[in-house]
Protein backbone atom coordinates (compact mmCIF):
# COMPACT_ATOMS: atom_id res chain seq x y z
CA UNK A 1 0.00 0.00 0.00
CA UNK A 2 0.97 3.54 -0.95
CA UNK A 3 3.18 4.88 2.61
CA UNK A 4 2.00 8.55 3.12
CA UNK A 5 5.35 10.71 2.48
CA UNK A 6 7.20 12.72 5.30
CA UNK A 7 9.29 15.42 3.47
CA UNK A 8 11.18 17.64 5.33
CA UNK A 9 12.46 20.94 3.35
CA UNK A 10 15.77 22.60 3.48
CA UNK A 11 15.83 26.53 2.78
CA UNK A 12 18.99 27.39 1.11
CA UNK A 13 20.20 30.10 0.52
CA UNK A 14 24.22 30.59 -0.74
CA UNK A 15 24.87 27.48 -0.22
CA UNK A 16 23.76 26.87 2.57
CA UNK A 17 21.29 25.59 5.03
CA UNK A 18 19.46 28.70 6.89
CA UNK A 19 16.23 28.83 9.20
CA UNK A 20 14.50 31.81 10.34
CA UNK A 21 11.15 33.19 9.88
CA UNK A 22 9.25 34.32 6.81
CA UNK A 23 12.93 34.49 5.42
CA UNK A 24 14.51 36.81 8.15
CA UNK A 25 16.87 36.39 11.12
CA UNK A 26 18.84 33.48 8.73
CA UNK A 27 20.68 31.67 10.74
CA UNK A 28 23.11 29.18 9.38
CA UNK A 29 22.56 25.75 9.51
CA UNK A 30 24.85 23.77 7.76
CA UNK A 31 25.55 21.94 4.82
CA UNK A 32 22.60 21.25 2.67
CA UNK A 33 24.01 17.06 1.43
CA UNK A 34 24.88 16.74 5.16
CA UNK A 35 21.35 17.25 6.50
CA UNK A 36 19.90 15.57 3.50
CA UNK A 37 21.91 12.46 3.83
CA UNK A 38 21.05 12.97 7.47
CA UNK A 39 17.07 13.02 7.35
CA UNK A 40 17.09 10.31 4.70
CA UNK A 41 19.09 8.00 7.26
CA UNK A 42 16.72 9.21 9.69
CA UNK A 43 13.53 7.84 7.21
CA UNK A 44 12.59 11.45 5.18
CA UNK A 45 11.06 9.79 2.51
CA UNK A 46 11.66 13.00 0.12
CA UNK A 47 14.10 16.04 0.63
CA UNK A 48 12.90 19.54 -0.84
CA UNK A 49 15.71 22.24 -1.50
CA UNK A 50 13.70 25.85 -1.78
CA UNK A 51 16.49 27.91 -2.72
CA UNK A 52 15.88 31.54 -1.25
CA UNK A 53 19.30 33.11 -2.38
CA UNK A 54 18.69 36.62 -2.52
CA UNK A 55 21.11 37.70 -5.47
CA UNK A 56 20.92 35.43 -8.85
CA UNK A 57 24.37 34.80 -9.20
CA UNK A 58 24.03 32.63 -5.77
CA UNK A 59 21.88 30.10 -7.96
CA UNK A 60 24.56 28.36 -9.99
CA UNK A 61 25.73 26.81 -6.42
CA UNK A 62 22.62 25.26 -6.14
CA UNK A 63 23.58 22.71 -8.64
CA UNK A 64 26.97 21.65 -6.93
CA UNK A 65 24.94 21.22 -4.24
CA UNK A 66 22.06 18.87 -5.46
CA UNK A 67 24.35 16.86 -7.06
CA UNK A 68 26.64 16.29 -4.14
CA UNK A 69 22.97 15.18 -2.49
CA UNK A 70 22.22 13.33 -5.22
CA UNK A 71 25.24 11.16 -4.97
CA UNK A 72 24.67 10.88 -1.09
CA UNK A 73 21.23 10.57 -0.21
CA UNK A 74 19.60 8.17 -2.03
CA UNK A 75 15.93 9.24 -1.97
CA UNK A 76 13.73 11.42 -4.51
CA UNK A 77 15.01 15.33 -4.31
CA UNK A 78 12.98 18.01 -5.70
CA UNK A 79 14.41 22.05 -5.88
CA UNK A 80 11.90 25.08 -5.59
CA UNK A 81 12.99 28.54 -5.88
CA UNK A 82 14.57 30.55 -8.77
CA UNK A 83 13.43 27.78 -11.92
CA UNK A 84 11.60 30.38 -14.27
CA UNK A 85 12.57 28.56 -17.55
CA UNK A 86 12.87 25.24 -19.23
CA UNK A 87 15.98 25.00 -19.51
CA UNK A 88 16.80 26.24 -15.72
CA UNK A 89 14.60 23.58 -14.71
CA UNK A 90 16.75 21.06 -17.30
CA UNK A 91 19.97 21.95 -15.53
CA UNK A 92 18.69 21.02 -12.03
CA UNK A 93 17.51 17.93 -13.12
CA UNK A 94 20.71 16.87 -14.84
CA UNK A 95 22.26 17.72 -11.51
CA UNK A 96 20.44 15.20 -9.61
CA UNK A 97 17.01 16.48 -9.01
CA UNK A 98 14.04 14.24 -9.43
CA UNK A 99 11.42 17.51 -9.35
CA UNK A 100 11.27 20.86 -9.69
CA UNK A 101 8.70 23.02 -7.68
CA UNK A 102 7.71 26.21 -9.67
CA UNK A 103 5.35 29.05 -7.37
CA UNK A 104 6.05 32.85 -8.51
CA UNK A 105 7.34 31.65 -12.27
CA UNK A 106 3.67 29.82 -12.73
CA UNK A 107 2.17 32.45 -11.52
CA UNK A 108 3.69 35.04 -14.05
CA UNK A 109 3.99 32.98 -16.70
CA UNK A 110 1.22 29.61 -16.35
CA UNK A 111 2.50 28.11 -19.98
CA UNK A 112 5.43 27.18 -18.07
CA UNK A 113 4.07 24.40 -16.33
CA UNK A 114 2.69 23.05 -19.72
CA UNK A 115 6.09 23.31 -21.42
CA UNK A 116 7.76 21.88 -18.64
CA UNK A 117 5.34 19.13 -18.08
CA UNK A 118 5.59 18.71 -21.60
CA UNK A 119 9.80 18.26 -21.67
CA UNK A 120 10.48 16.83 -18.85
CA UNK A 121 6.90 14.45 -17.77
CA UNK A 122 4.38 15.65 -15.39
CA UNK A 123 6.23 13.61 -12.80
CA UNK A 124 9.00 16.07 -12.36
CA UNK A 125 6.59 19.03 -11.96
CA UNK A 126 5.36 20.34 -8.92
CA UNK A 127 3.79 23.21 -8.35
CA UNK A 128 4.09 25.09 -4.83
CA UNK A 129 0.91 27.31 -4.06
CA UNK A 130 1.05 29.58 -1.25
CA UNK A 131 -2.88 30.66 0.09
CA UNK A 132 -4.45 33.22 1.93
CA UNK A 133 -7.94 32.99 3.57
CA UNK A 134 -9.86 35.69 2.19
CA UNK A 135 -10.84 38.19 5.05
CA UNK A 136 -15.19 37.69 4.67
CA UNK A 137 -16.62 40.86 3.97
CA UNK A 138 -17.99 42.82 7.21
CA UNK A 139 -21.70 41.61 7.70
CA UNK A 140 -21.29 37.99 5.38
CA UNK A 141 -23.00 35.71 7.42
CA UNK A 142 -23.53 33.70 4.15
CA UNK A 143 -21.93 30.31 5.79
CA UNK A 144 -20.29 29.84 2.76
CA UNK A 145 -17.23 28.18 2.44
CA UNK A 146 -14.34 30.17 3.12
CA UNK A 147 -12.15 31.32 0.44
CA UNK A 148 -8.08 31.35 -0.37
CA UNK A 149 -6.05 33.94 -2.20
CA UNK A 150 -2.83 32.86 -4.22
CA UNK A 151 -0.05 35.03 -2.82
CA UNK A 152 3.80 34.71 -3.91
CA UNK A 153 6.87 35.98 -3.17
CA UNK A 154 6.67 34.71 0.70
CA UNK A 155 3.13 35.86 0.87
CA UNK A 156 4.07 40.13 0.86
CA UNK A 157 2.13 39.80 -2.68
CA UNK A 158 -1.81 39.09 -3.52
CA UNK A 159 -2.28 38.17 -6.88
CA UNK A 160 -6.16 37.85 -6.92
CA UNK A 161 -6.00 34.17 -8.03
CA UNK A 162 -8.35 32.01 -6.09
CA UNK A 163 -6.74 28.67 -4.92
CA UNK A 164 -8.87 26.51 -5.40
CA UNK A 165 -9.43 27.33 -8.94
CA UNK A 166 -5.78 28.12 -9.44
CA UNK A 167 -4.77 24.46 -8.61
CA UNK A 168 -7.29 23.08 -11.08
CA UNK A 169 -5.68 25.24 -13.80
CA UNK A 170 -2.30 23.96 -12.98
CA UNK A 171 -3.50 20.82 -12.58
CA UNK A 172 -4.71 20.66 -16.20
CA UNK A 173 -1.49 22.28 -17.42
CA UNK A 174 0.43 19.33 -16.79
CA UNK A 175 1.75 19.93 -12.93
CA UNK A 176 2.09 16.37 -11.49
CA UNK A 177 1.66 16.98 -7.95
CA UNK A 178 1.00 20.57 -5.64
CA UNK A 179 2.25 21.96 -2.65
CA UNK A 180 -0.09 24.07 -0.84
CA UNK A 181 1.28 25.84 1.82
CA UNK A 182 -1.17 27.66 4.00
CA UNK A 183 0.58 31.30 4.60
CA UNK A 184 -1.50 32.11 7.55
CA UNK A 185 -0.20 28.96 9.24
CA UNK A 186 3.50 28.98 8.20
CA UNK A 187 5.61 29.47 10.93
CA UNK A 188 2.69 29.91 13.78
CA UNK A 189 2.35 26.22 15.09
CA UNK A 190 -1.14 26.15 15.15
CA UNK A 191 -1.57 23.07 12.45
CA UNK A 192 -2.27 22.74 8.90
CA UNK A 193 -5.36 24.51 7.51
CA UNK A 194 -7.34 21.34 6.89
CA UNK A 195 -9.72 22.91 5.13
CA UNK A 196 -7.38 24.48 2.43
CA UNK A 197 -5.64 21.22 2.17
CA UNK A 198 -9.66 19.39 1.40
CA UNK A 199 -11.36 21.92 -0.86
CA UNK A 200 -7.94 21.30 -3.05
CA UNK A 201 -7.57 17.51 -2.42
CA UNK A 202 -11.31 16.97 -3.36
CA UNK A 203 -10.63 18.84 -6.85
CA UNK A 204 -7.68 17.57 -8.63
CA UNK A 205 -6.63 14.45 -9.07
CA UNK A 206 -2.72 14.23 -8.51
CA UNK A 207 -0.72 13.86 -5.19
CA UNK A 208 -1.52 16.95 -2.42
CA UNK A 209 1.39 17.86 -0.19
CA UNK A 210 0.70 19.78 2.91
CA UNK A 211 2.61 22.57 4.03
CA UNK A 212 2.95 25.41 6.50
CA UNK A 213 1.70 25.16 10.43
CA UNK A 214 2.80 21.84 11.85
CA UNK A 215 3.53 22.35 15.36
CA UNK A 216 3.33 18.54 16.40
CA UNK A 217 2.74 14.66 15.38
CA UNK A 218 -0.96 14.95 15.54
CA UNK A 219 -1.15 18.08 13.30
CA UNK A 220 0.41 15.57 10.63
CA UNK A 221 -2.28 12.84 11.13
CA UNK A 222 -4.78 15.78 10.76
CA UNK A 223 -3.56 16.57 7.42
CA UNK A 224 -3.74 13.71 5.54
CA UNK A 225 -6.92 12.08 7.24
CA UNK A 226 -9.18 15.59 7.22
CA UNK A 227 -7.27 17.36 4.79
CA UNK A 228 -6.57 14.24 2.35
CA UNK A 229 -3.55 15.20 1.75
CA UNK A 230 -0.75 12.50 0.42
CA UNK A 231 2.50 14.07 2.08
CA UNK A 232 3.23 15.85 4.70
CA UNK A 233 6.24 18.49 4.77
CA UNK A 234 7.48 20.23 7.14
CA UNK A 235 10.93 22.46 8.00
CA UNK A 236 11.27 24.26 11.64
CA UNK A 237 10.13 20.98 13.70
CA UNK A 238 12.16 19.01 12.36
CA UNK A 239 15.45 21.39 12.27
CA UNK A 240 14.80 22.15 15.74
CA UNK A 241 14.21 18.37 16.68
CA UNK A 242 11.47 19.21 18.30
CA UNK A 243 10.01 15.91 17.02
CA UNK A 244 11.64 13.84 14.75
CA UNK A 245 10.54 12.20 11.37
CA UNK A 246 10.57 8.49 13.42
CA UNK A 247 7.90 10.29 16.09
CA UNK A 248 5.62 11.77 13.00
CA UNK A 249 5.98 8.16 11.37
CA UNK A 250 4.71 6.49 14.52
CA UNK A 251 2.34 9.13 15.29
CA UNK A 252 0.40 8.29 11.62
CA UNK A 253 0.60 4.78 11.89
CA UNK A 254 -1.08 4.42 15.73
CA UNK A 255 -4.03 6.47 13.73
CA UNK A 256 -3.79 3.60 10.83
CA UNK A 257 -2.33 5.73 8.16
CA UNK A 258 0.32 3.50 5.93
CA UNK A 259 4.12 4.77 6.35
CA UNK A 260 7.34 3.46 5.72
CA UNK A 261 9.48 2.77 8.99
CA UNK A 262 12.84 2.72 8.33
CA UNK A 263 14.81 0.42 10.53
CA UNK A 264 17.53 2.36 10.91
CA UNK A 265 15.39 5.33 12.48
CA UNK A 266 14.91 3.69 15.46
CA UNK A 267 18.60 3.15 16.22
CA UNK B 1 35.82 -4.98 -12.76
CA UNK B 2 32.29 -5.31 -13.77
CA UNK B 3 31.52 -2.94 -16.24
CA UNK B 4 27.46 -1.43 -16.64
CA UNK B 5 26.61 0.71 -19.31
CA UNK B 6 23.65 2.83 -18.39
CA UNK B 7 21.88 4.73 -21.52
CA UNK B 8 21.76 8.00 -21.46
CA UNK B 9 18.87 9.27 -23.75
CA UNK B 10 18.13 13.07 -21.79
CA UNK B 11 15.63 11.00 -20.09
CA UNK B 12 15.64 11.56 -16.01
CA UNK B 13 18.65 12.01 -14.02
CA UNK B 14 21.66 9.38 -14.04
CA UNK B 15 23.79 11.05 -10.85
CA UNK B 16 22.19 9.00 -8.26
CA UNK B 17 22.24 5.80 -10.69
CA UNK B 18 25.88 6.15 -11.39
CA UNK B 19 26.52 6.78 -7.81
CA UNK B 20 24.99 3.50 -6.78
CA UNK B 21 26.31 1.37 -9.32
CA UNK B 22 29.66 2.85 -8.32
CA UNK B 23 28.95 2.00 -4.76
CA UNK B 24 28.05 -1.86 -5.44
CA UNK B 25 31.87 -1.66 -7.14
CA UNK B 26 30.96 -1.17 -10.84
CA UNK B 27 32.44 0.80 -13.28
CA UNK B 28 29.81 3.08 -15.32
CA UNK B 29 29.76 3.64 -18.96
CA UNK B 30 27.29 6.48 -19.52
CA UNK B 31 26.02 5.12 -23.02
CA UNK B 32 25.04 7.88 -25.58
CA UNK B 33 25.44 6.06 -28.54
CA UNK B 34 24.96 2.36 -29.54
CA UNK B 35 29.06 1.78 -29.77
CA UNK B 36 29.14 2.78 -26.12
CA UNK B 37 27.49 -0.69 -25.31
CA UNK B 38 30.57 -2.82 -26.40
CA UNK B 39 32.43 -4.10 -23.89
CA UNK B 40 29.74 -3.76 -21.08
CA UNK B 41 28.91 -6.54 -18.70
CA UNK B 42 25.51 -5.27 -17.93
CA UNK B 43 22.78 -2.82 -18.99
CA UNK B 44 20.43 -0.42 -17.86
CA UNK B 45 17.81 1.73 -19.29
CA UNK B 46 16.17 4.03 -16.75
CA UNK B 47 14.42 7.16 -17.60
CA UNK B 48 11.02 9.08 -16.83
CA UNK B 49 8.33 10.66 -19.12
CA UNK B 50 6.67 10.38 -22.19
CA UNK B 51 7.51 6.51 -24.88
CA UNK B 52 7.45 7.96 -28.04
CA UNK B 53 9.85 10.91 -27.77
CA UNK B 54 11.99 8.27 -26.00
CA UNK B 55 11.79 5.75 -28.70
CA UNK B 56 13.11 8.38 -30.77
CA UNK B 57 15.84 9.68 -29.15
CA UNK B 58 16.97 6.34 -28.98
CA UNK B 59 16.89 5.84 -32.25
CA UNK B 60 18.50 9.06 -33.12
CA UNK B 61 21.46 8.09 -30.96
CA UNK B 62 21.86 4.36 -32.75
CA UNK B 63 21.03 2.21 -29.25
CA UNK B 64 17.46 0.31 -30.63
CA UNK B 65 19.35 -1.87 -32.38
CA UNK B 66 22.09 -2.60 -30.11
CA UNK B 67 19.51 -2.59 -27.12
CA UNK B 68 17.27 -5.24 -29.35
CA UNK B 69 20.61 -7.67 -29.68
CA UNK B 70 21.14 -7.43 -26.53
CA UNK B 71 18.29 -8.34 -25.22
CA UNK B 72 17.96 -11.24 -27.58
CA UNK B 73 21.21 -12.63 -26.13
CA UNK B 74 20.01 -13.19 -22.68
CA UNK B 75 22.49 -10.53 -21.92
CA UNK B 76 22.28 -8.69 -17.81
CA UNK B 77 19.34 -5.81 -18.42
CA UNK B 78 17.54 -4.03 -16.29
CA UNK B 79 14.98 -1.50 -17.53
CA UNK B 80 13.88 1.13 -14.92
CA UNK B 81 10.39 2.82 -14.88
CA UNK B 82 10.41 3.80 -18.61
CA UNK B 83 13.03 1.85 -19.38
CA UNK B 84 10.82 -1.11 -18.43
CA UNK B 85 7.96 -0.10 -20.32
CA UNK B 86 9.79 0.03 -23.48
CA UNK B 87 10.45 -3.73 -23.69
CA UNK B 88 6.84 -4.38 -24.29
CA UNK B 89 5.21 -3.30 -27.74
CA UNK B 90 3.26 0.13 -26.93
CA UNK B 91 2.30 2.66 -24.70
CA UNK B 92 -1.29 3.69 -24.47
CA UNK B 93 0.48 7.71 -23.38
CA UNK B 94 0.96 8.08 -27.00
CA UNK B 95 0.46 5.29 -28.98
CA UNK B 96 3.78 4.81 -29.92
CA UNK B 97 5.12 1.64 -30.98
CA UNK B 98 8.10 0.45 -28.24
CA UNK B 99 10.30 -2.11 -28.47
CA UNK B 100 7.96 -5.31 -28.46
CA UNK B 101 10.41 -7.59 -26.82
CA UNK B 102 8.10 -8.85 -24.24
CA UNK B 103 4.13 -9.24 -25.29
CA UNK B 104 1.85 -6.96 -23.96
CA UNK B 105 1.18 -2.75 -23.83
CA UNK B 106 1.96 -0.21 -21.38
CA UNK B 107 -1.46 1.29 -20.04
CA UNK B 108 -2.75 3.83 -17.79
CA UNK B 109 -3.35 2.64 -14.11
CA UNK B 110 -6.85 1.91 -14.05
CA UNK B 111 -9.16 2.81 -10.86
CA UNK B 112 -6.02 4.64 -9.14
CA UNK B 113 -6.98 6.51 -6.02
CA UNK B 114 -4.73 9.85 -7.62
CA UNK B 115 -2.19 9.81 -10.67
CA UNK B 116 0.76 9.73 -10.88
CA UNK B 117 1.59 7.42 -8.30
CA UNK B 118 3.94 8.77 -6.53
CA UNK B 119 5.73 7.37 -3.15
CA UNK B 120 6.86 4.39 -1.73
CA UNK B 121 4.78 1.23 -2.04
CA UNK B 122 5.29 -2.31 -1.05
CA UNK B 123 6.40 -4.93 -4.01
CA UNK B 124 4.64 -8.41 -3.69
CA UNK B 125 6.98 -10.98 -5.67
CA UNK B 126 5.13 -13.90 -6.56
CA UNK B 127 8.27 -15.71 -7.48
CA UNK B 128 11.68 -15.67 -6.31
CA UNK B 129 14.42 -13.93 -8.72
CA UNK B 130 18.31 -13.26 -8.40
CA UNK B 131 17.73 -9.39 -8.27
CA UNK B 132 15.90 -9.77 -4.76
CA UNK B 133 18.11 -11.82 -3.19
CA UNK B 134 18.66 -10.65 0.91
CA UNK B 135 15.66 -7.91 0.18
CA UNK B 136 12.84 -8.70 2.63
CA UNK B 137 9.04 -9.34 1.35
CA UNK B 138 7.64 -6.46 2.59
CA UNK B 139 10.16 -3.82 1.39
CA UNK B 140 9.12 -0.22 0.04
CA UNK B 141 10.44 0.84 -3.22
CA UNK B 142 9.91 4.34 -4.27
CA UNK B 143 7.49 4.97 -7.50
CA UNK B 144 6.43 7.73 -9.82
CA UNK B 145 4.33 7.19 -12.67
CA UNK B 146 0.74 7.03 -14.33
CA UNK B 147 1.47 3.78 -16.69
CA UNK B 148 2.64 0.24 -16.02
CA UNK B 149 3.03 -2.56 -18.67
CA UNK B 150 0.46 -5.02 -18.62
CA UNK B 151 2.03 -8.34 -20.33
CA UNK B 152 0.12 -10.91 -21.89
CA UNK B 153 0.10 -13.86 -23.93
CA UNK B 154 1.63 -17.09 -22.82
CA UNK B 155 4.17 -15.43 -21.37
CA UNK B 156 2.70 -13.33 -19.40
CA UNK B 157 1.87 -15.39 -15.94
CA UNK B 158 5.83 -16.79 -16.57
CA UNK B 159 7.71 -13.32 -17.05
CA UNK B 160 5.88 -11.25 -13.75
CA UNK B 161 7.55 -11.09 -10.92
CA UNK B 162 6.18 -9.12 -8.53
CA UNK B 163 2.75 -6.86 -7.92
CA UNK B 164 2.23 -3.17 -6.50
CA UNK B 165 -1.63 -1.79 -5.36
CA UNK B 166 -2.52 1.35 -6.37
CA UNK B 167 -5.99 0.82 -6.57
CA UNK B 168 -5.92 -2.65 -8.42
CA UNK B 169 -2.69 -4.15 -8.48
CA UNK B 170 -0.47 -3.43 -11.39
CA UNK B 171 3.06 -5.45 -12.89
CA UNK B 172 6.05 -3.38 -10.50
CA UNK B 173 8.66 -5.99 -11.82
CA UNK B 174 9.20 -8.61 -14.17
CA UNK B 175 11.81 -11.26 -15.77
CA UNK B 176 12.37 -13.47 -18.53
CA UNK B 177 15.69 -15.05 -17.89
CA UNK B 178 18.39 -12.17 -17.11
CA UNK B 179 16.53 -9.28 -19.06
CA UNK B 180 14.38 -7.50 -15.70
CA UNK B 181 12.65 -4.75 -15.39
CA UNK B 182 11.26 -2.82 -12.60
CA UNK B 183 8.75 0.21 -12.68
CA UNK B 184 9.93 1.77 -9.53
CA UNK B 185 13.48 3.64 -9.27
CA UNK B 186 15.60 1.52 -7.25
CA UNK B 187 18.29 4.33 -7.50
CA UNK B 188 15.83 6.41 -5.63
CA UNK B 189 14.62 3.73 -2.60
CA UNK B 190 16.85 3.54 0.16
CA UNK B 191 19.11 0.68 1.26
CA UNK B 192 16.39 -1.43 -0.53
CA UNK B 193 16.83 -0.01 -3.97
CA UNK B 194 20.84 0.15 -3.63
CA UNK B 195 21.04 -3.60 -2.81
CA UNK B 196 18.74 -4.46 -5.98
CA UNK B 197 21.55 -2.53 -8.13
CA UNK B 198 23.79 -4.53 -6.24
CA UNK B 199 22.80 -7.68 -7.24
CA UNK B 200 22.08 -6.72 -11.01
CA UNK B 201 26.18 -5.62 -10.53
CA UNK B 202 26.89 -9.51 -9.76
CA UNK B 203 24.45 -10.96 -12.00
CA UNK B 204 26.37 -8.67 -14.78
CA UNK B 205 29.72 -10.26 -13.10
CA UNK B 206 28.90 -13.85 -13.73
CA UNK B 207 27.36 -12.98 -17.38
CA UNK B 208 29.51 -15.39 -19.72
CA UNK B 209 29.60 -12.70 -22.15
CA UNK B 210 31.42 -10.89 -20.30
CA UNK B 211 34.77 -13.50 -20.77
CA UNK B 212 34.19 -12.97 -24.59
CA UNK B 213 35.53 -9.34 -24.39
CA UNK B 214 37.48 -7.80 -25.88
CA UNK B 215 37.90 -9.74 -29.03
CA UNK B 216 34.66 -8.32 -30.57
CA UNK B 217 34.92 -4.75 -29.44
CA UNK B 218 38.29 -4.34 -31.06
CA UNK B 219 37.75 -6.90 -34.25
CA UNK B 220 39.34 -3.64 -36.56
CA UNK B 221 37.06 -5.30 -38.96
CA UNK B 222 33.93 -4.18 -36.31
CA UNK B 223 33.79 -0.42 -36.85
CA UNK B 224 29.95 0.18 -36.71
CA UNK B 225 27.35 -0.50 -34.28
CA UNK B 226 25.97 -3.60 -36.07
CA UNK B 227 29.12 -5.22 -36.51
CA UNK B 228 30.12 -5.09 -33.15
CA UNK B 229 27.26 -6.49 -31.99
CA UNK B 230 26.45 -8.56 -34.37
CA UNK B 231 29.61 -10.88 -33.44
CA UNK B 232 29.04 -11.24 -30.01
CA UNK B 233 25.39 -12.19 -31.56
CA UNK B 234 26.62 -14.66 -33.26
CA UNK B 235 28.67 -16.02 -30.73
CA UNK B 236 25.21 -15.91 -28.22
CA UNK B 237 23.39 -17.57 -30.78
CA UNK B 238 26.17 -20.82 -30.95
CA UNK B 239 26.28 -20.48 -26.85
CA UNK B 240 22.09 -20.35 -26.20
CA UNK B 241 20.89 -21.73 -29.85
CA UNK B 242 17.95 -19.42 -28.48
CA UNK B 243 18.76 -16.18 -28.91
CA UNK B 244 17.99 -16.29 -32.64
CA UNK B 245 14.60 -17.33 -32.27
CA UNK B 246 13.77 -14.47 -29.97
CA UNK B 247 15.58 -12.10 -32.21
CA UNK B 248 12.72 -12.93 -34.93
CA UNK B 249 10.24 -12.75 -31.96
CA UNK B 250 11.13 -9.23 -31.51
CA UNK B 251 11.58 -8.20 -34.85
CA UNK B 252 7.77 -9.01 -35.91
CA UNK B 253 6.35 -6.99 -33.38
CA UNK B 254 8.40 -3.67 -34.14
Amino acid sequence: MLAVRVIPCLDVADGRVVKGTRFVDLVDEGDPPELAERYAREGADEIVFLDITAAPEGRGTLRGIVERTARRAFVPLTVGGGVRTVSEMRDVLRAGADKVSLNTAAVATPDLVRRCARRFGSQAVVVALDARRRTPSPGDSSGESPAWEVVVKGGREPTGLDAIAWAQRVVDLGAGELLVTSIDRDGTGSGFDTALLRAIADRVPVPVIASGGAAGPADFVAAVRDGGASAVLAASIFHRRRHSIADVKAAMAAAGLPVRLVPEAAA
Amino acid sequence: MTRIAVVDYGAGNLVSIDQALRAAGAEVVIARRGTDLRGADGLIVPGVGAAGPAMARLARRDLVGPIRDWVAEDRPFLGICLGMQLLFEGSDEDGSVTLGILAGRTVRLQDAPRLPHIGWNTVRRTREHPLFTGIAAGAFFYFVHSLAPRPTGVEAAAITLAWTDHGPEFVSAVARGRVAGVQFHPERSGSDGLQLLARFVELAAADPGAAEDPGAAQDPGATDDAGAVGGRRAAARSRTGRAGADRAVAGSAA
